[in-house]
């Protein structure tokens, strides 16, 4: 199977790769996939107090529509308000790669991750402002 | 500098011999005759040619030149062993024990005799409920009757099930962790309805070599039959239908370094073993597979046949030094690396390896000049991993992490350095953005975790 420029281009220099420190209340981490599927996903992004992803990272386990589906999400979300983040799509992600069909669940997986961390982040924010309440 | 693409998925199919290729030519050009043609010369070449190579194809397994039936391919092969046994000797039973790591030729050829003879059963028990009722049995009232007359459990219906269906009942043995048949589950398998067991000789993914010989001299005591799917294993290993008693065996071409679209079904004479034709016509191959011979293709089959046979115990000297430089290489430059299926019974071409949390789809990405194959079945719909590693019991992300390398006559030492440093390289960079690698890495267990399965 053919791969499309631009899934090529995130696999050979996937942008965001990395860590952050999932103890930080401004860090949201989202894990989605499974490894007996062959995909996981893990995006983290750091959100200001007034809701902004400042920056974001990823890790992925899968095959190259995979990688580049994360890798795009991370440079997607960057300066976005997580209302914003939150619209984005898979239809969008597999579009901007040209993914073939049996490849639609790596961007379903990407905007997943997005929803997962920012879920993540609402949560560990929700938890702090009941705690100094 | 080494040339590139790297072909090693000699698994999947073998370049032509030149060699091969330049004994065929003729046979394409002026010698075009048909070996059917009994009253000229051109026919006579082409039934001397094919006479010729139905003795190197004999020789290469230690059987004689009138057990050689030509076929298009193994595929052919397989499907006229299994139906052509099931359907010859169906008055003496229906059973067939294979294993779950056949290959699908076998396997869907199974599942095809299996459903014959469900419908056949189906059919049966409606007729036996019109019967029974009185009324018409149709879709709409079926389940109902049967479940007011208990036909499962009728006299007069087990007794008509128990008649030939054309069909067969399968059993799908288990294998062992390392890949090979368990000999006590072989032998406990075996009913008075058996009439068929048939077993790999080596397998296309995991290269693991089965207890040939062992599986003959239990068939025999039995009085059952046995195929062998002897495709991946012949040219490689040694493999003789008299010491092994095997009754049939299925091999082809492309997989020695001759062409594709050739094969050949071995079937024994002494004792004797028949088989029903599945493709019917003048009567070729002594009734048993009708069609015009593929001339050129038989005897670039048996030449290939003479080379691998000649050349087997220093090739397969030469490619095991390989594999093993090449197992060395990886294993010993990358942590959590598992080797699928039996070193010890194993193909000396073949290395089938996990490398734990790198994807197998974007490491062959990784490594697009090399040709090779993985376990993962991300490209297919349906996303399931290999149901051979799954058969040996093999963790899914580890199958969906497994590479098949497949070594053979035209590797070079060079190839195998350039695969060794690339590969490396490609899992550490894939693993440096695993999650799971990080994850392993930190000591979490990834079993204790709650995935979310899409």
């Amino acid at each position: 199977m053919a791969y499309s420029d631009k899934v090529i281009d995130h696999y050979e220099n996937p942008r965001n790769v990395g860590t952050m420190d999932k103890e930080d209340p401004n860090v949201g981490t989202g894990l989605v996939g499974a490894p007996a599927c062959g995909d996981v996903m893990r995006l983290q992004l750091k959100i200001t107090d007034d809701g902004r992803i400042e920056d974001a990272r990823f890790k992925t386990f899968g095959c190259g529509s995979a990688i580049a589906s994360s890798s795009l999400v991370t440079e997607w979300v960057k300066g976005k308000t997580v209302d914003e983040a939150m619209t984005i799509s898979n239809k969008d992600v597999a579009r901007e790669l040209s993914l073939p069909p049996v490849k639609i669940h790596c961007s379903v997986l990407a905007e997943d991750a997005i929803k997962a961390a920012i879920e993540d982040f609402k949560k560990k924010r929700a938890a702090r402002q009941a705690k100094a309440s | 500098m080494v040339k590139l693409p790297i072909y090693m998925d000699y698994h999947a199919t073998t370049p032509l011999d030149p060699r091969v290729l330049e004994l065929m030519l003729p046979y394409l050009r002026e010698d075009f005759g048909n070996a059917a043609s009994r009253n000229h010369v051109f026919g006579w070449k082409a039934e001397a040619a094919v006479k010729k190579a139905r003795q190197q194809v004999a020789e290469l397994i230690g059987a004689s030149e009138q057990e050689i039936v030509f076929t298009s391919g193994a595929t052919e092969s397989d499907n006229l062993a299994i139906k052509g046994v099931i359907e010859f000797y169906k008055s003496k039973g229906d059973h067939i024990i294979t294993l779950k790591t056949e290959h699908k030729a076998i396997l869907d050829t199974c599942k095809r005799l299996e459903r014959v003879r469900q419908e056949r059963l189906d059919e049966l028990k409606a007729l036996r409920l019109g019967e029974l009722s009185g009324q018409d049995v149709t879709e709409d009232n079926l389940a109902e009757l049967a479940a007011k007359y208990d036909v499962e459990n009728d006299a007069v219906y087990l007794k008509w099930a128990e008649r030939p269906t054309g069909g067969a009942r399968v059993t799908y043995l288990d294998v062992e962790p390392d890949g090979r048949v368990s000999m006590e589950k072989l032998a406990a398998a075996m009913t008075p309805k058996t009439v068929l067991v048939s077993i790999m000789f080596a397998n296309n993914e995991i290269g693991t070599v089965q207890p040939i010989a062992e599986i003959g001299a239990l068939c025999r005591a039995k009085g059952v039959l046995f195929h062998c799917d002897a495709v991946q294993g012949i040219g490689k290993v040694p493999f003789d239908v008299e010491a092994m008693k095997v009754d049939l065996a299925s091999i082809t071409a492309h997989k020695m370094y001759g062409p594709k679209g050739v094969g050949a079904l071995y079937v024994r004479r002494k004792p004797r073993v028949r088989i029903a034709p599945i493709i019917d016509g003048g009567g070729h191959e002594r009734g048993m597979r009708s069609g015009t011979l593929n001339v050129a293709a038989i005897v670039g089959f048996g030449a290939a046949a003479e080379f691998a046979r000649k050349e087997l115990p220093d090739e397969a000297a030469r490619i095991l030094r390989l594999r093993e430089k090449l197992r060395k290489g990886l294993t010993d430059a990358l942590d959590m690396t598992i080797i699928n299926g039996s070193m010890e019974h194993r193909l000396p071409g073949n290395l089938n390896i996990s490398f734990a949390h790198a994807e197998g789809e974007s490491l062959m990405m990784g490594i697009k000049d090399v040709a090779v194959s993985s376990g993962s079945a991300c490209t297919s719909a349906s996303l399931e991993p290999s149901y051979v590693l799954r058969a040996l019991g093999v963790d899914e992300e580890l199958a969906h992490s497994s590479i098949r390398f497949g070594l053979g006559r035209f590797t070079t030492d060079e190839e195998v350095d350039y695969v060794v440093k690339l590969v490396v390289d490609k899992v550490r960079k894939l693993r440096e953005m695993s999650p799971l690698y990080e994850m392993a890495k930190e000591g979490i267990d990834l079993k204790s975790i709650e995935w979310t399965a899409h």
